[in-house]
């Protein structure tokens, strides 16, 4: 990048309205609004049910100015193929496709048709905001629900499993451009998104998304949560270009320096009430070895 | 041109002449052949498409959902558990009024596994928005594919070409492939009523409320009701299209007949064989034989099972005496899904025939001629009509 991006250099063009639906304190709104002017006018978005169908509003009003169709749950990947094969069919090369489905609609349902999509090569964007369970339907477990965390399908003891890799499933898919980014760091999101349409073939974003009402915090502290998930380690911003694994940001200013302990960030939400110290404890060890590799290994960084 | 091919190649060479633009599909038997030669044919240069291989069937409708609503025209084809695994999209294709034509190679459906033919796969996908056409050889294959995108383009509304696996798909017919500059004539360019474009942005199918609603400039906008009404009220008039496209067809090409009902030998018949399929082509050779017997049966070939042409049907039939119809399907715990479809258009006519069910044929079951012959001797004669009950013809056990 020749000129870093600031809150006072990015573009003043808005492709989505305010007073939308999304509740307060949406991560997704956070996103949503900055990803979409890295993207531009000259995109057509593809969303399966989820929050987004939500904040984007009820018939005849949308709150996104951009062309979007939306399609059924399991077939987000798989309509975006078809929005491409349209497009070449016509000639209209020069338009962005950019599908944004939530953790469910990714990990879960959508994970045929994403890895369907992802080995034919398609030429899309596919943005996952990954809020860590089914927020739109009211809070049930997802396949990247961390353990331990209350759901309303895991209501008394927490969801028993791990939560699922999905940026290392689209990694095995070898794709050429791989992202994660958090709400916490929209910057961050719109470089990458830029820099994602410098690339052809499947693109994928991995984006912590923190959601008020699902996770148990108060609403004027999501921005804070997104960044907690950063610096104590638990989620990390970064790369695999081409194969290359590189930390970014904020986590690649981490190496080498001393992280909160994980506990901060679990005191701060609800859903983590049921979580003992002996899980904390060996959460904190699963964080501290993973940061360990990273720094044996030298993982490079971008800053 | 007359060629001999397969019933699945006939179906391929129809949509290289109305020139989808978008094809999508996932392998299922006994339509591969058709996706087959429709990949070939891209692949070699001589169909100007995008042939997009897809990870499932949800899938290949999705691309179809998805290209069909940015503007191109847009083809697939399945089979039996193919097509029940479109379910939910084929709702939406339909809901979202895009004219996509898909080609649906009958074959019975699981469990147990079969691969051979029958209808239950179309016959229990009849509410779902979606016309369905039912072809009785290669030739109509041929031309029914054509005809689909025609009607579908001007009700909006997307078509299914019903033919027989292996009977139709695996058996080789001569047949006329329709003139190249003939199908430009008779079918213009996809002009689609609206497409994603980032010049002109909308958002498609979004959450729509149970009353209506006003939009910015407060025009009121329907209700979810509405747009599921205008769905159905356009189904209705798609049968007056329909006769209108047969038409203008036979015009450009020559060939053609009563898009409803493809009757043999019943205008001086008392009573009528009604089918769906290559079945009633069978029966002909069935009804000529009775002929010969003193029987006075014909048969008539239901060509379009939804919309349903009832005012056809009590047209046709009013006055008949006897109306058997057979079926390769059955709606489980009642009787014969089109059987039922049949009564109820026949209940208005004051000389209504009684109506009399076969199921048939399930899962490839060799349909005889002879026991078609004997269910007609057993059916056409006052006092027959007793059974009220569908009856099985060919169980062994």
């Amino acid at each position: 990048m020749t000129t870093k991006t600031t809150v006072l250099n990015l573009t003043e063009e808005e492709f989505v309205h305010p007073g939308n639906r999304a509740c307060s304190g949406c991560g997704l709104s956070i996103i949503y609004r900055t990803a979409l002017k890295a993207l531009g006018r000259d995109t057509i978005l593809v969303v399966p049910p989820s929050c987004l169908t939500v904040l984007q509003g009820l018939y005849p009003i949308a709150a996104t100015q951009l062309p979007c169709l939306n399609v059924t749950f399991a077939s987000t990947a798989a309509a975006a193929t078809g929005v491409l094969g349209a497009l070449r069919a016509q000639g209209r090369k020069h338009t962005t496709v950019a599908a944004w489905a939530g953790d469910g609609g990714t990990a879960d349902i959508g994970l045929q048709a994403l890895s369907g999509a992802c080995e034919r090569g398609e030429d899309f964007i596919f943005f996952c905001y990954d809020n860590e369970a089914y927020m739109n339907t009211g809070v049930q477990r997802s396949g990247t629900t961390p353990r331990h965390v209350l759901t309303t399908t895991t209501p008394v003891s927490g969801k028993p499993q791990k939560s699922k890799d999905v940026p290392a499933i689209m990694a095995a898919h070898g794709l050429d451009y791989i992202a994660t980014a958090s709400a916490s760091y929209p910057i961050d999101l719109y470089d990458k998104t830029v820099k994602a349409k410098t690339f052809s073939g499947p693109r994928y974003f991995h984006i912590h998304t923190p959601c008020p009402a699902g996770w148990g915090f108060p609403a004027n502290l999501s921005v804070k949560i997104g960044r907690l998930a950063v610096e104590t380690g638990l989620f990390d911003l970064y790369e695999i270009e081409r194969g290359r694994f590189c930390l970014t940001g904020k986590s690649a200013r981490m190496i080498g320096k001393k992280r909160p302990p994980v506990a901060d960030y679990f005191k701060t939400q609800a859903r983590f009430k049921m979580l003992s110290d002996a899980h904390i404890e060996a959460v904190q060890q699963e964080v501290d070895e993973k940061w360990e590799r990273y720094e044996k290994a030298g993982v490079p960084a971008d800053q | 041109m007359h060629i001999i091919e397969s019933g699945n190649v006939a179906a391929a060479l129809g949509v290289q002449l109305a020139e989808a633009a978008v094809i999508a599909a996932y392998p299922i038997t006994p339509q591969t052949p058709l996706t087959e030669k429709l990949s070939e044919l891209v692949d070699a240069g001589e169909m100007k498409a995008q042939y997009i291989p897809v990870e499932s069937e949800h899938s290949a409708l999705a691309v179809c959902i998805a290209a069909s609503s940015t503007g191109s025209r847009t083809f697939t084809a399945t089979s039996a558990n193919g097509l029940l695994y479109m379910t939910e999209q084929l709702n939406w294709a339909a809901g979202a009024r895009l004219p996509i034509v898909m080609c649906v190679v009958n074959r019975g459906i699981g469990a147990p596994w079969t691969v051979w033919n029958d209808h239950q796969d179309a016959v229990s996908q009849r509410d779902t928005g979606w016309i369905q056409l039912y072809a009785c050889d290669h030739q109509q294959i041929v031309d029914s594919v054509i005809k689909a995108f025609a009607l579908a383009e001007t009700v909006s509304i997307p078509v299914m070409v019903c033919y027989d696996g292996y009977i139709l798909s695996h058996t080789y017919m001569p047949f006329e492939l329709p003139d190249p500059e003939q199908v430009r004539t008779f079918l213009p360019d996809f002009s689609p009523q609206y497409a994603l474009d980032p010049l002109c942005p909308k958002n498609l199918n979004t959450v729509t409320l149970p009353d209506i609603r006003p939009d910015i400039r407060n025009e009121t906008a329907p209700g979810y009701m509405e747009i599921r009404h205008n769905l159905h009220t356009d189904m209705r008039k798609s049968l007056g299209i329909l006769e209108d496209i047969e038409k203008r067809f036979e015009t450009v090409f020559g060939r053609g007949g009563d898009p409803f009902i493809e009757p043999y030998r019943t205008d001086d018949a008392q009573y009528v064989a009604i089918c769906m399929g290559s079945l009633s082509y069978h029966l002909r050779d069935v009804i000529d034989k009775l002929r010969e017997e003193g029987v006075s049966v014909g048969v008539a070939g239901l060509r379009v099972y939804r919309p349903f042409p009832d005012k056809a049907v009590a047209e046709a039939f009013s006055g008949k005496k006897g109306l058997i119809v057979f079926e390769k399907a059955l709606s489980y715990g009642y009787q014969g899904a089109m059987f039922a479809d049949i009564k109820a258009a026949l209940y208005g006519c004051s000389d209504r025939p009684f109506v009399k069910n076969y199921i048939l044929g399930l899962g490839g079951r060799e349909i005889k001629t002879t026991e078609l012959a004997g269910a007609l001797r057993d059916s056409c004669h006052p006092g027959s009509e007793s059974a009220d009950a569908s009856e099985w013809i060919g169980l062994k056990m």
